[in-house]
């Protein structure tokens, strides 16, 4: 099984175009640290809102495609957003859960996806295509079918904790996030 | 002179709000008809912090975005508004149920009924109270915040308003 840092880490790498929302602490970081770019919005308080922020995103722009890059903790804490995704479906959202089964940013306290299999969730929601990964393998495999598939997707990744020091915080303030991100979705609306 | 929900929409137009969600309230009931029979739409959600992440989203990707909640809800929103909108400066205009208004409501309004003005306006949230006749101007107002300082801003609506 693949650390929270690698799992992140691969699928991070294998972005082009796409806009991401990374969900609040560690995810944030382990972006910033391996492919930081315009179109990356750190969300690094709001916990629990990743999703619906994409999920807006999604609706008002339909021909961007948006990936969240979420944990199994926020996942949990706005549980109620995979019902508005399964049910609004856009076609171009892709939610992707790093599940280490714990609160990693604030020193692995477990969540309850260790029980609780969250894709089956995302799949009783009415996500279109559900997929779980639990190698390196499996992810880049789900990755390709999910780019090359309809949407709203969801990949969960299961991943184990890191040990040792987290990537540095994020450097930009939160009004140059926004700016950057903004100017990010602009420039690809008229590309 | 704005009274009806409908009017209230059109003035809401007429400033460039183009996208509108939130969780149901009846104080909001008719506004709630009036958007979701319009083109522009209502998307429900399922609480209201969610709402307002959505309603961000819409912000990022050039829309101007509305939540409609009741005050009950303003607590669920708290994190989001003050970690999320007021430090990204991202804004919204939060069109809100003045549930509990001078005490006058079922006992689970009084405490929010009571507070909900001062709260708002402690994490510097501008809050306006229209009264009948005066939704149209408030918009204005809020929208006329909204672009000079790019934060949510608070219209708080009693029954009987629109």
């Amino acid at each position: 099984m693949m650390t929270t840092r690698e799992a992140i880490r691969q699928v991070a790498q294998q972005l082009k175009d796409e806009l991401i929302i990374c969900t609040t602490g560690y995810t944030c970081r382990e972006v910033q640290a391996c492919n930081d770019r315009p179109g990356n919005f750190y969300m690094i308080g709001s916990m629990g809102l990743a999703a619906s922020m994409g999920l807006g995103i999604a609706l008002a722009k339909p021909q961007a495609t948006v990936v969240v890059f979420d944990g199994d903790g926020s996942v949990l804490m706005g549980l109620g957003s995979l019902a508005a995704i399964g049910s609004l479906a856009p076609q171009n959202l892709v939610h992707v859960v790093f599940d280490n089964e714990v609160f990693a940013s604030t020193g692995n306290q477990p969540t309850y996806s260790a029980s609780v299999h969250l894709d089956a969730l995302a799949s009783a929601a009415g996500y279109r295509f559900v997929r779980r990964a639990t190698t390196l393998e499996e992810t880049l495999s789900a990755w390709r079918h999910i780019r090359s598939h309809t949407g709203p997707a969801f990949l969960l990744v299961k991943c184990r904790p890191d040990l040792g020091a987290p990537a540095e915080r994020v450097r930009l303030e939160p009004e140059a996030i926004t700016a950057r991100f903004k100017e990010a979705i602009h420039a690809s609306s008229k590309s | 002179m704005v009274e009806t929900a409908e009017g209230c929409l059109e003035a809401l137009k007429g400033r460039g709000f183009n996208f509108f969600c939130g969780v149901a309230d009846s104080t909001l009931a008719s506004l709630i008809e009036e958007l979701s029979r319009d083109p522009v739409g209502y998307v429900p959600a399922t609480r209201e912090d969610l709402a307002v992440g959505m309603a961000a989203g819409a912000f990022l990707a050039g829309r101007r975005p509305a939540v409609l909640m009741q005050n009950s809800g303003l607590g669920y929103c708290l994190n989001a508004l003050t970690s999320l909108n007021l430090i990204y400066k991202i804004p919204v205009l939060l069109i809100v149920g003045y549930r509990g208004y001078q005490g006058k409501d079922a006992p689970e309004h009084w405490v929010m009924g009571r507070h909900c003005e001062a709260l708002l306006r402690e994490v510097g949230i501008p809050t306006l109270v229209p009264g009948s006749g005066q939704v149209g101007s408030a918009v204005a107002q809020a929208d006329g915040i909204i672009r000079a300082q790019g934060i949510p801003v608070a219209l708080l609506i009693r029954s009987g308003v629109l």
